[in-house]
């Protein structure tokens, strides 16, 4: 360090040296960042449980230096729900991508929800399959090409894209539900207060905490990540509002 | 001496899980099973447990995998059916070296088939009914006395090995009523070092995983579980002998059937046949040393299987018995009891 | 000297994904086209020290953490 400077940001203890095998730009590893952060600053390591999903993120025990449980494809809701049960003092969370939670998953997410089990989801929507390689997922959007919606997603056939933050919002169980993306900085800082909002509502045993993070996926839809943090703004957005969806009762 | 009670099979399970120290139970109703989850919920403001009754059958077993995973005694019971939808859950907790109870209170099949008892899901239990290679073990109790007390085994077996335990009962044995003494509640807890827990400084984090992405890694996660089966087969093989000293004629049966096969062993023996009854008790791992030491004991005649299937177990009876002695297959399909009679003819028409 | 502050990018870890150089208001940062890490990607570098004001935008936006971030003391 330079004389007369003093450490304003480095990177969190949680967060593991293990190099991340997202590729450049990808979002989750923002998120795994961000979650890695707080973590670290509200001192979380001892008292987490994490549960990781079939997906992209399937590795993300290699990253973030807590204690984790790898579910089935779509089951982390149902894995969750047993380990906060379990264990009621600990934050658990689930890390779930848009075909885990809300294709495979949706009857563990609705009913984890509907019944308010104490856990947050961390909801990564990027509209697509990305570890399988690029296939249509239930967010793709209207009209988007993927490797199985060659000709773009047709909403005859395929239906509308799923807007999971509205649908659980719905239910007595939420205690708090917000959209949030990480496109440009102020958007990060907002997924980061969002989070935290979400373990802190749980750790007051308010019910169920959900936070979707609208995402990207550079090598899937084919750009660049400068693209891709384009296309969040133009393409989903305007589909996949961001905003508070769900807050405590007071 | 614990308490002695008249009580269904089902409801004699429940309690004995309770006993066993039970904290976390998920399930969802399908008959024959549903006293289990009935009973647990009236008892569960009683006791230190937690009871969730699951959207599906998927959802138990993934809570029984995430409870395991915390380190909690943990148990799902259903039937057939719901058993078939268990099995993606059951791979991955064998791989992931999971303790938890499995309880499947067999019905008629295949399909939605029948409610009435049933013994067409061996295969399934003991063969692996998921995908890859993996074992159960897996637990066929005959009795309400066997519903409670297999069930406190089957928490020790599970914990001790780190596997699944199957209890692999059926409608017959999971309704009647029998006098049943229970078992003294369990007040020991065991240490779990490797559970999902929250990571303290003093250890690496603990990851709760199936997953092994490189085939090396792959290979030697399935070295270690083969050892692990090799180990079990070795130590936990259980059955029960019923006039087998002098017997020609070796009947075996399992759960509900080999109560039926003991009367055919009485009756054939008013005839002068002398049968004689092996029942394995583990279905995994099977008797198989005591079946080939009756194949080759010159005396031995023949063996019949009687199962409420198209034949299943008697695969596994042939394959020990390895072609030294004949082995004939009878019994009932879709949920109909075999009558001693019925496998007593069968018996002696094979001896002519 | 660096006016209000600066950063260490860690080339190792940077995938050069460009997302620090888009979203630095002060345009301090580039991407080393020329050069590639171990990993064989490019990797982004402070250019101009003098422009960095320590927002931290570079920091919050980078997905693999490479980036630690200083600021002149008062």
């Amino acid at each position: 360090m330079k004389t007369g400077y003093e450490k304003i940001y480095e990177r969190p203890d949680t967060l593991l040296s293990t190099r991340m095998h997202y590729c450049p730009g990808c979002m989750h590893a923002i998120v795994h960042k961000l979650i890695a952060e707080l973590i670290d600053e509200m001192k979380l390591q001892e008292k987490t449980v994490g549960v990781c999903p079939v997906g992209c993120s399937v590795f993300a025990y290699d990253y973030i230096d807590i204690d984790w449980q790898e579910a089935a494809h779509g089951r982390a809701a149902a894995l969750a729900t047993a380990i906060k049960r379990m264990l009621p003092d600990r934050l658990v969370f689930s890390y779930q991508g848009d075909g885990d939670l809300a294709a495979i998953g949706t009857a563990e997410t609705i009913h984890a929800c509907n019944r308010g089990e104490q856990f947050t989801f961390i909801f990564i929507n990027n509209a697509i399959y990305g570890m399988t390689g690029g296939q249509m997922a239930p967010t793709t959007l209207e009209g988007m090409k993927t490797t199985t919606s060659p000709y773009g997603r047709l909403a005859k056939t395929a239906g509308m894209p799923l807007k999971m933050c509205e649908l659980v919002s719905q239910f007595d169980g939420v205690a708090f539900a917000q959209r949030v993306s990480c496109n440009n900085p102020a958007n990060v800082r907002r997924t980061k207060k969002a989070i935290q909002r979400a373990f802190e509502i749980q750790q007051q045993g308010l019910g169920t905490t959900f936070v979707e993070v609208v995402s990207n996926c550079p090598s899937n839809w084919k750009c660049t990540p400068e693209v891709s943090l384009q296309k969040v703004k133009e393409e989903m957005l305007p589909y996949f509002p961001l905003g508070v969806y769900k807050e405590p009762r007071s | 001496m614990g308490d002695i009670k008249f009580m269904k099979g089902n409801e004699a399970l429940a309690e004995a899980a309770i006993r066993a120290g039970m904290q976390g139970y998920f399930g969802y109703p399908i008959t024959p099973q549903s006293e289990v989850v009935e009973y647990l919920a009236l008892q569960e403001p009683k006791h230190d447990f937690v009871l969730v009754q699951a959207e599906s059958e998927v959802a138990s077993i993934n809570m029984v995998y995430g409870a395991a995973g915390a380190g909690a005694r943990t148990m799902t019971t259903t039937s057939s059916p719901g058993f078939s939808l268990m099995q993606e859950g059951m791979s991955y907790i064998a791989c992931a070296e999971l303790p938890c109870v499995v309880v499947n209170v067999v019905r008629g099949g295949p399909g939605l088939g029948t409610i009435q008892p049933g013994q067409g899901d061996y295969f399934q239990a003991v063969k692996g009914g998921g995908h890859g290679d993996y074992r159960l073990i897996v637990l066929a109790p005959n009795s309400v006395q066997e519903m409670a007390d297999h069930t406190m085994l089957a928490f020790d077996l599970a914990d001790q090995y780190r596997n699944p335990v199957l209890i692999l009962s059926d409608g017959a044995i999971g309704q009647i009523m029998e006098k049943v003494e229970l078992p003294d509640p369990v007040t020991t807890k065991i240490e779990k070092p490797w559970a999902s827990t929250g990571k303290t400084p003093d250890r690496p984090r603990n990851v709760i995983t199936s997953l092994y992405i490189k085939p090396e890694d792959m290979e030697q996660k399935n070295i270690e579980l083969q050892a692990k089966y090799r180990k079990i087969e070795a130590s936990e093989v259980r059955f029960e002998e019923y006039l087998l000293d002098d017997a020609e004629v070796v009947i075996m049966a399992y759960g509900v059937t080999s109560r039926i096969c003991k009367k055919v062993v009485d009756l054939g023996r008013e005839k002068g046949v002398k049968m004689g009854l092996l029942r394995p008790i583990t279905l995994w791992p099977f008797p198989v040393e005591r079946v080939a030491q009756l194949a080759a004991q010159e005396r031995v005649r023949m063996f019949v299987t009687a199962e409420m299937n198209a034949g299943q177990m008697v695969e596994d009876v042939r394959l020990a018995a390895n072609g030294r002695k004949p082995v004939y297959s009878t019994g009932r399909m879709g949920g109909i009891l075999p009558t001693p009679e019925e496998i007593l003819d069968f018996s002696l028409q094979h001896m002519k | 000297m660096p006016a209000k502050g600066y950063v260490e990018i860690d080339k190792e870890v940077c995938k050069g994904c460009n997302l620090c150089v888009l979203n630095c208001p002060t345009k301090c940062l580039a991407l080393n086209t020329t050069d590639t890490n171990s990993h064989g990607l490019h990797y982004a570098y402070q250019a101009d020290e003098e422009k960095c004001i320590a927002c931290m935008n570079c920091s919050v936006m980078c997905p693999d953490a490479a980036i630690t971030v200083y600021k002149k003391t008062e």
